[in-house]
């Protein structure tokens, strides 16, 4: 059925109707001049053939031969589509005719052939062509009939002539009137209407067969993607993506609303987060609490215990192990405590290869059951990194556990090495102070990239302007934009302060050829960039010419069952998981996060069949 | 008023009243109980006492309400709080309102002692100053109030904002006279950070108890004193100025000074 409340049919039927409407007003005007032009040919034909007939009747008018002069006029009244010829004297008697019963009966001043000249009260004497011709109808239902009178005047021939028929002072001796029939003209005429009716009805046709196709493609497909997608995050799909190719407005429309759920879902796993904290947090602060008192009886009453058994070295030795055990207790509820206030992560030195021996004794049970071997490659050497131990106790953790469950039945090893490298710092240093070239601090403590302060810019684009926010890593580019660009388009930076512009307009960056913005970094020279969208050009002289940076490597390798190269783009995506049910999916991009945090890098390299690396890089403390 | 006991326990639990009850006894304290609030303020109109100590969460009243009742009665009785939700927030919210001493269950018992002996030597500190005319040890007449300009957290720490956003840490003339002489003592490292309510110093005394210091603020240590390594009775002589313990630079001084008693309001 047909839906005329669809955008798609409402367009088909506007632009129909205004087709109808065109086609109609050129039809109309398009026959008229036709037919016009044929009429007017007619006459010019009828007119000729008027003025043959009565030049050709002349002499035989003068010398009064009557049988000539009707045999000239039936063989010309003989012709096809000549419907009538005949001469009318003064008085309207009609003297001559191809209709030989109309022979001497009299003509009304008033009928067809003599309205012309006798509509005024006294008779017109000369008439151009347009006023001798008339067009008229026998019955209603006949073809129209074109006449043409041709006056036949006096001339000084005729009241010479032997039979003094007309005296010299008449001017019109008679009329020759001669009718045509219009039928062929009215027949191409009708033709022309019924081709301009099929034309009219063939490209309403094509026009909505066309409009349908392109509504259909241009619009409604895109909305119904889009709307479909408003169903999906409307349930609660926030991984949803439409992934249009389109340039046009609802390409656009559709990268956009890509774009507001990824950062919805970003979002939302944020406040997913940190309801699990806190819910966890509350839950960790009530065990503490409950557990806390009974451990309280257990170790004061075993120390005290232990202080009065000075002199009993075997029970003294048995009470120093619960007042060990009770201790260690103790800090396993206060390791909880400290979960539940997650807010300050602690910033020590840590010792990688002890942290990832704590986390291997988490597991050694699981290792041992799972006949696993278990190859350590460490440096001893190791340089100490800042940070927190029990995140990255927790990382070292969650790819073992991984890495375990990859593994299949036989000859399971999981390799663990440990190196002391060198990386450049692109990727890696902060910027924490940024000026424009008068000196205008530029970094945002208020909009945060990854928890650190941004640099604010403002932009214009080709059609619209706003701020930016560049990432203070050097080297990533997790800009925030405030304002949508196209692909490749080129930007314009100023100060957001004095509004002085950034960009050197001859300094042309080495990957595209784009202008490229310049910011200074107080004491520690400026940090270029490319001005073209989508190209992620940075240098930063100070940093790279400062050298490369020391970083632990940290290599936690199994033979497994590998990692699909689809999936190894996404693995760290919130919620993605291959492990179906038994995962929450959450665990990769929280390894991101903290690695993240430790200002380190981590990446994978799977082969399908023969296993996995996690590979992870952390700064050197400095 | 008459003088009941040494100590007044306040715990919901009977067996942590129990067990401090045995080990105040191991020291020769003697002690009275309360199952609540309520009961203990009961006990503290009609008798007097030289030390309390009060769990936080108990039916009823909790532990923070007893100290303001305590404060506004104006009794000068010295408040060790315990609690089993020992955060680092409990404890600094617990020395800021005015408890003397804050002791996370659970505890050892040479944990608990160092803390009642040290409890007992404030009251009597406390009791000189405001009672110069009653009998007293010759060199427990007084102590010296922190300076102006300084803050303080509880009777224990203090801190100077110093130049450069760095800011110094050390210990208050009461808490170093109540812990008496000290024997030695265990800091931090420099690059070690610390966190406000979290431990940031050991102190032994001549009798080899262990009394744990609560750090004022949170940040980054970037030097310790070396003349209290050297010589610890500059602690002692000097507990304001030469006696400093750590340079730190502070995390979020504006958050944590919220927590901490200017000194200036002590004059």
């Amino acid at each position: 059925m047909i839906k005329f409340d669809k955008i798609g049919m409402k367009l088909i039927l506007a632009v129909s109707l205004t087709v109808i409407i065109i086609i109609s007003i050129f039809a109309y005007f398009s026959i008229q001049s036709q037919s016009d032009s044929l009429i007017a040919e007619v006459e010019r034909h009828a007119n000729q053939l008027s003025e043959t007939v009565k030049r050709s009747t002349k002499f035989d008018m003068l010398l009064n031969r009557r049988d000539h002069i009707h045999n000239i006029i039936n063989t010309i009244g003989n012709e096809e589509c000549i419907r009538n010829v005949r001469v009318l004297d003064k008085e309207g008697e009609i003297n001559y005719s191809t209709d030989l019963k109309e022979i001497g009966e009299m003509v009304d001043k008033e009928s067809e052939s003599c309205y012309a000249c006798h509509a005024q009260d006294k008779p017109i004497e000369r008439l151009t062509i347009k006023e001798r011709t008339r067009i008229f109808k026998i019955h209603p239902d006949s073809s129209r009939i074109l006449g043409i009178i041709n006056p036949i005047y006096n001339e000084k021939s005729c009241w010479e002539a032997e039979c003094h028929a007309h005296p010299e002072e008449q001017t019109v001796l008679g009329v020759l009137d001669i009718s045509v029939c219009l039928k062929d003209v009215d027949r191409v005429t009708e033709e022309s209407k019924i081709n301009m009716f099929l034309f009219a009805l063939v490209s309403i046709l094509l026009i909505a067969i066309i409009m349908r196709v392109l509504v259909k493609n241009l619009v409604q497909k895109p909305v119904r993607n889009l709307l479909q997608a408003t169903n999906y995050v409307a349930v609660g799909n926030l991984n949803y993506r439409i992934e249009s190719t389109r340039k046009d407005e609802l390409g656009k429309l559709a990268n956009s609303f890509d774009n507001m759920t990824k950062k919805l879902s970003e979002m939302r796993l944020q406040l997913f987060q940190s309801d699990k904290m806190a819910s966890l947090g509350r839950l960790a602060a009530g065990v503490a609490h409950e557990i806390n008192n009974p451990l309280t009886g257990v170790l004061t009453y075993s120390s005290f215990l232990l202080k009065r058994a000075k002199d009993n070295p075997e029970m003294k030795e048995d009470l120093e192990v619960i007042v060990r055990e009770t201790k260690r207790s103790r800090e396993i509820v206060k390791g909880l405590l400290d979960f539940s206030r997650q807010s300050t992560p602690k910033s020590n030195k840590v010792e990688i290869n002890e942290v990832i021996d704590n986390a291997l004794t988490v597991v050694a049970n699981q290792v041992k059951i799972n006949r696993i071997k278990l190859v350590k490659n460490y440096n001893s050497n190791l340089p100490l990194i800042l940070g927190d131990a029990n995140q990255i106790q927790q990382v070292i953790l969650n790819l073992v556990v991984n890495s375990i469950d990859a593994m299949g039945k036989e000859n399971k090893t999981l390799t663990i090495e440990t190196n002391s490298i060198k990386l450049p710092a692109y990727g890696v240093a902060k910027i924490t102070h940024a000026t424009c070239p008068k000196g205008h601090d530029l970094m945002d403590e208020h909009h945060k990239i990854d928890g650190r302060p941004s640099i604010k810019l403002k932009v214009k684009s080709s059609t619209n302007e706003g701020f930016i926010h560049l990432d203070p890593v050097y080297g990533n580019h997790n800009h925030h934009y405030g304002i949508q660009f196209e692909k490749d388009e080129v930007s314009k930076l100023f100060c957001p302060q004095c509004g002085v512009s950034l960009v050197d307009e001859d300094d042309k960056g080495p990957d595209c050829g784009a202008p490229t913005y310049k910011i200074y970094i107080p004491n520690q020279g400026e940090l270029k960039g490319c001005t073209k969208f989508g190209c992620g050009w940075q240098k930063w002289d100070f940093v790279d010419a400062s050298g490369d940076r020391n970083f632990v490597e940290i290599k936690i390798s199994d033979n497994g069952s590998g990692i699909e190269k689809e999936d190894l783009e996404r693995i760290f995506d919130p919620f993605f998981s291959t492990k179906g049910q038994k995962g929450t999916g959450l665990g990769l991009s929280v390894i991101w996060g903290i690695i993240d945090n430790h200002r380190g890098k981590i990446s994978v390299d799977s082969t399908i069949g023969k296993g996995t690396t996690f590979t992870i890089h952390l700064p050197e403390e400095s | 008023m008459e003088k009941k006991a040494d100590i007044l326990i306040i715990d919901d639990e009977q067996l942590i009243i129990d067990a401090i009850k045995k080990i105040a006894k191991f020291e020769d304290f003697t002690t009275d109980t309360s199952l609540d609030v309520m009961e203990a303020l009961n006990k503290l109109d009609k008798n007097s006492y030289n030390l309390i100590i009060s769990d936080i969460m108990m039916p009823g009243k909790t532990g923070f309400e007893l100290l303001e009742i305590i404060n506004q009665k104006r009794i000068t009785t010295p408040v060790i709080i315990t609690t089993g939700f020992s955060t680092l927030e409990n404890a600094v919210k617990a020395l800021n309102e005015g408890a003397m001493g804050f002791i996370p269950k659970p505890f050892t018992v040479d944990e608990l002692i160092s803390i009642l002996h040290r409890g007992m030597k404030y009251n009597t500190l406390l009791k000189n100053k405001y009672l110069p005319s009653s009998l007293s040890d010759d060199d427990l007449l007084s102590f010296i109030p922190c300076p102006p300009k300084y803050h303080r957290l509880g009777f224990d720490t203090w801190i100077l904002e110093g130049s450069e956003g760095t800011v110094k840490i050390g210990l208050t003339d009461l808490f170093l006279k109540s812990v008496g002489m000290i024997n030695s003592f265990e800091s931090l490292q420099i690059d070690e950070s610390l966190h406000q309510g979290g431990t940031c110093l050991k102190i032994v005394d001549s009798n080899d108890l262990i009394h744990q210091l609560i750090s004022p603020i949170s940040g980054k240590i970037i030097d310790i004193n070396q003349g209290i390594i050297d010589d610890a009775s500059l602690l002692e002589k000097d507990p304001y100025f030469n006696g400093w313990i750590y340079r730190v630079i502070p995390n979020n001084l504006e958050h944590d000074i919220n927590n901490l008693t200017p000194c200036s309001s002590d004059i």
